[in-house]
């Protein structure tokens, strides 16, 4: 599978490999041809990946194949246990959480999951989890400050499931829960956004000493298609909403939301996902070693105001107050 | 693919207007009975036929609350920045201005301090009338003012919310003002002061999703639509009729996610109340009865 733009770059590496066997079949040099083919090849993909739009970066965000919370599991961290359940209702697929080594230490990882063929994409309700999800993650963070453990977690999420259980069960009371349990943590805790940010759901388990994201991975209130639906009533303007809601990297960056954006191989994470992860790795084993002095009031203090900071609004002069007063007896 | 369908098909949550209507006259939506208007807004916008609970408008609800007089509000220095330079059908700005000049103030917030039954309190009340009750970084910004102003003086901090949820027009900021919110209520907690949360007439998506549901105690007005996903987005999902009366407050309540409904004429009495019991001291109110009605 292949997203729309990247087309003309497919379409180059197979004429790339069609010279190349063609070569070797009928015994011709076609080095400097193909030396030709894949300088413009690399040019491409850089000119591509260099300007694309922030709808096509949603879609990088998206893309098959790019590495999920299991691969990063699985590559970066050494002895992983999975730990299921959160004790009251069940075991959420779509949150994978467990123990594992970094660098030699121990650490509680908290993984939202996508699927990465059909089948596993229903087994893990395409990564949007259910309240279940969210007090398994909070169990995890109890586990955690007993053990004074570092929290790692790896948010990928089109957001939390919209659905009647999920509602019976208080959705919105376990995500409000999570980001107050998981921002009154006394060990260190790390987020990379490492696909998709979807709002409060990916919020949940966002609320670290440092939010990195990577380089085509989007953060956002809404996705494109919910917001050009209630805006202007027609899901099909997702372009427009994703460019109105600056949910990639370099713009929440800009608006100070994430710490550090790291970047991902040219031709996306998809393209090449053992150099992403091993990127992921190296920041992680950086940004653990950073937070490893801070005595646990000075996390939870940190974490508070890195969230309390947050927000853009004008203070206005008392006397200078151009909008009147609410009048109340 | 099955998601991306579902999103195309996703329509957004609209909740129908349910102010109270203008007009001499009028006919109650519960029970089409035709009531007075004036009858109406003294019963604090509740029907006197069938008990029906209008949304009510901020200056009123803070008035049916505090002690006359007695409200000294803290809100209002801060205004809405455009930080994404966001344009819909409308410039945010534009919208903001707009709205701001309809309802009288910055942003859809009121904050102060003042008095129930003499008992000294903070309370925060969502303008639902102002962009839908919507929290972006101003709304954020002084609900966690009114926390730590609120922990600073010792006051127990009431809470009245009423929003779609997080403005989209702020984007990420707007996402991120559940988080600041959460850590701002961290200064209460730490002083072991109430907070109490009263979830009104529509409460959604991230606001029901951070601070509106994290009070000591959470209670909700009757028959309020209380939610993190609408419920016109949960019926697309899932192609099905919603349970009788699904993210009402009554059902919720079964559910186990309240502390209790309560009627808005006994709100203010049962406010203090939990107050007092929360902090060890005497229930009894001066002169009961009379405020039994509210105002």
């Amino acid at each position: 599978m292949s997203l729309e733009f990247e087309k003309p770059i497919l379409d180059l590496e197979s004429k790339i490999r069609d010279m190349r066997t063609y070569g070797e079949e009928q015994g011709i040099d076609l080095t400097s041809e193909i030396g030709v083919l894949e300088s413009r090849l690399e040019s491409l993909k850089q000119e591509t990946f260099a300007s694309l739009t922030r709808w096509q970066r949603v879609q990088v965000a998206r893309a098959p194949g790019r590495p999920t919370g299991l691969d990063y599991v699985n590559a970066v961290f050494e002895g992983f246990e999975e730990l299921h359940g959160d004790r009251t209702l069940g075991d959420d697929p779509a949150v994978v959480t467990g123990l594992a080594k970094l660098a030699g230490r121990s650490v509680v990882v908290i993984a939202q999951q996508k699927g990465r063929d059909t089948k596993e994409n229903i087994h893990r309700n395409f990564g949007m989890s259910h309240p279940s999800g969210y007090r398994k993650a909070m169990r995890m963070f109890d586990l955690a400050d007993k053990f004074g453990l570092p929290v790692v977690a790896l948010i990928d999420t089109p957001g939390a499931y919209p659905g009647i259980a999920a509602e019976e069960q208080g959705q919105a009371w376990v995500i409000a829960a999570s980001i107050q349990r998981m921002s009154r943590l006394r060990v260190p805790a790390v987020s990379v956004v490492i696909g998709e940010g979807g709002s409060g759901g990916a919020l949940a388990i966002g609320v670290a000493n440092r939010v990195l994201i990577l380089e085509n991975a989007t953060y956002s209130v809404i996705s494109p298609e919910s917001c050009a639906a209630i805006l202007w009533r027609d899901a099909s303007q997702a372009e427009r909403a994703a460019e109105a809601l600056k949910l990639t990297a370099r713009d929440l960056q800009t608006l100070e939301i994430v710490d550090r954006v790291l970047d991902e191989p040219v031709g996306g994470a998809h393209r090449d996902p053992e150099a992403t992860m091993r990127q992921v790795g190296d920041a992680l084993r950086e940004e653990l070693d950073a937070l490893a002095p801070l005595d646990a009031t000075e996390l939870v203090r940190q974490r508070r105001s890195r969230f309390r900071r947050l927000g853009r609004f004008t203070e206005l002069e008392a006397a200078a107050s151009e909008v009147p007063d609410t009048r109340l007896d | 693919m099955a998601l991306e369908r579902w999103f195309r098909r996703g329509r957004p949550t609209r909740v129908d207007d349910d102010a109270t209507p203008a007009g001499l006259w009028m006919k109650c939506s519960a029970c089409n009975v035709q009531i007075y208007r004036k009858d109406l807004v003294s019963n604090l916008h509740v029907c006197p036929e069938c008990g029906h609970h209008y949304r009510m408008p901020v200056d009123e609800r803070i008035a049916s609350l505090m002690d006359e007089g007695t409200f000294d509000r803290w809100s209002g220095a801060l205004a809405p920045e455009d930080p994404l330079e966001f344009v819909d059908t409308e410039a945010y700005p534009d919208r903001m201005a707009r709205v701001q000049g309809k309802q009288g103030r910055p942003d859809a917030i009121v904050t102060g301090e003042g008095r129930m039954h003499g008992e000294p309190v903070a309370m925060f009340v969502m303008d639902f009338f102002f962009a839908g009750g919507s929290m972006g970084s101003v709304v954020g910004e002084e609900i966690a003012r009114a926390a730590e102003r609120a922990a600073d003086r010792g006051l127990p901090l009431v809470g009245l919310a009423a929003s779609g949820g997080a403005r989209m027009q702020e984007g990420a900021l707007s996402l991120m003002q559940m988080a600041k919110t959460t850590t701002a209520l961290e200064s209460l907690n730490d002083l072991g002061l109430p907070y109490i949360s009263v979830l009104t007439d529509p409460t959604t998506g991230g606001v029901t999703a951070s601070f509106a549901t994290l009070g000591d105690l959470v209670v909700a007005e009757p028959k309020a639509l209380i939610c993190f996903a609408g419920p016109r987005v949960i019926q697309q999902t899932i192609k099905q009729e919603l349970p009788e009366g699904f993210q009402r407050a009554e059902f919720l309540l079964k559910k186990g996610m309240l502390d209790d409904v309560i009627e808005r004429k006994d709100l203010k009495r049962k406010l203090v109340r939990y107050i007092r019991l929360l902090l060890d001291r005497p229930i009894e109110l001066e002169r009961e009865d009379a405020h039994v009605a509210g105002v």
